[in-house]
């Protein structure tokens, strides 16, 4: 049960992040260390104890598999997550070149 | 086997602690790299192949990718204060404060979901496969292919494959128009 | 953008071709071993962004257009839908069905679409993931120019 407590504090580390910190590029990092916590707390509800890799061998038809329903799910959201991180960066890069800066309290040209 | 993944995630989380600590911007990236490839091995001890080849391909590029835009901006850190001087009378800062205190709220908040479901959940290695027996028992036979979960992720769920392909599209056309990128005719 | 040492450029002319081909194997032994098109088509596109990254951006202009791997990725999602609606043409009247034959569980050619699925997907994350790297890195500079 330890495990699930260190994942729960992973994605705790990474909430701090976003909340907190001013910089464009310290929320992204938050943002990727929740999604990391993520992935590693559904692999990890799939597996039993002596199991193994679930691929399909010649003479082992009754062997103990790990659960693969979690590791599908798991392998579709890496990929988004590589597309978010992108369009993050790319929203960053259109903030540096009109603003000179990554502080997200000074953009505010809509004000006053 | 738990005790070897909490020292994992033990190195986890003080690499994501420091990198939100960093000054500087180049420093917090490699923290954060030290939590994608922690995961790599984590994946490999819970006997997932499949996905520790994606992770740790796709965490490579995402590292090359966030270090070029930095190195082509800024690399410093703004600093947070933590007292205001008015007038040589020093006080504390209450955006401090309030920043801490809204962590508290949500993290107090989580936890009693978090106490709630961990009730519900077998202990770490017990898992029983209640939905997943029908699909180990007839995925060779049905479908024909060797690899389980290639034949879940294109067989019998090619609708979340067919979303994903999607999003990918959509996220290149989304960056090719925010950074208005015209093509040239050479 | 320039290039590397000469270092890194003997080392890249050696390296490049066992990465893409290592790739393809991933990417059609699929359905036998692990990996699939996912991971497949992410180390083709890691083999690219090395050959751009020690060359610099000289060797994209040996063709003549330059967005030919957004074209590249477009076909190649059209491709997969077009394997997903054909099965609703031929065969059965149910859309995305698996309707080649399937062989024997373990031999190359066997697990009906499967196979073509993966080629399809692999081709889609190599080209869509090195036009996001194109886009961010290297049109980056040549617009503020």
């Amino acid at each position: 049960m330890i495990v699930y407590v260190l994942c729960f504090i992973l994605f705790l580390t990474g909430l701090y992040g976003v909340l907190t910190k001013r910089n464009i590029i310290k929320i992204v990092i938050g943002l990727s260390i929740m999604e990391f916590s993520l992935f590693l707390f559904l692999s990890l509800i799939g597996y039993i104890n002596q199991g193994i890799a679930p691929i399909v061998v010649d003479g082992m038809e009754k062997a103990r598999y790990v659960d693969p329903l979690p590791q599908a799910m798991v392998l579709t959201a890496i990929v988004i997550g590589l597309a978010t991180n992108a369009m993050l960066l790319a929203i960053a890069i259109r903030i540096y070149r009109k603003y000179g800066t990554f502080d997200v309290r000074k953009i505010n040209s809509l004000k006053g | 086997m738990e005790i070897i993944l909490s020292v994992i995630l033990g190195f986890m989380i003080i690499g994501a602690i420091f990198a939100l600590n960093a000054k500087d911007l180049l420093s917090a990236l490699i923290s954060c790299g030290v939590v994608g490839y922690g995961l790599v091995i984590c994946f490999l001890l819970l006997k997932a192949p499949d996905l520790a080849i994606v992770q740790i391909v796709v965490e490579t590029i995402t590292l090359i990718i966030m270090v070029a835009v930095v190195l082509n901006s800024t690399r410093e850190e703004l600093k947070e204060k933590t007292q205001i001087k008015v007038n040589d009378i020093s006080y504390i800062n209450t955006r401090y404060i309030i920043n801490i205190a809204v962590v508290l709220v949500f993290a107090v908040l989580l936890l009693y979901f978090f106490a709630q479901a961990i009730d519900i959940l077998d202990p770490f290695g017990w898992h029983k496969t209640r939905m997943s027996t029908a699909y180990i028992l007839d995925a060779a036979a049905k479908t024909g292919s060797a690899n389980l979960v290639t034949g879940v992720v294109f067989d019998f769920r090619g609708y979340d494959t067919l979303g994903e392909a999607t999003i990918l599209f959509t996220a290149v056309i989304g960056i090719l128009t925010i950074l208005r990128i015209k093509s040239k005719k050479v | 953008m320039k290039g590397m040492t000469s270092i890194v450029k003997t080392v890249t002319r050696i390296v490049v071709g066992v990465i893409f081909i290592y790739g393809i194997y991933i990417i059609v032994h699929g359905h036998l071993t692990p990996g699939g098109g996912f991971a497949g088509g992410a180390i083709i596109s890691g083999a690219l962004i090395l050959l751009v990254l020690s060359f610099g951006s000289d060797i994209l202009k040996l063709k003549g257009r330059e967005e030919g791997s957004s074209i590249t990725e477009s076909i190649a999602i059209l491709i997969f839908l077009v394997l997903a609606a054909a099965a609703f043409l031929l065969g059965t009247k149910i859309f995305f069905n698996n309707f080649l034959p399937k062989g024997k569980v373990g031999e190359l050619i066997s697990a009906g679409v499967i196979p073509l699925y993966n080629i399809a997907v692999g081709v889609e994350v190599a080209a869509a993931i090195f036009t996001i790297f194109l886009a961010l890195i290297i049109y980056k500079e040549e617009v503020s120019k």
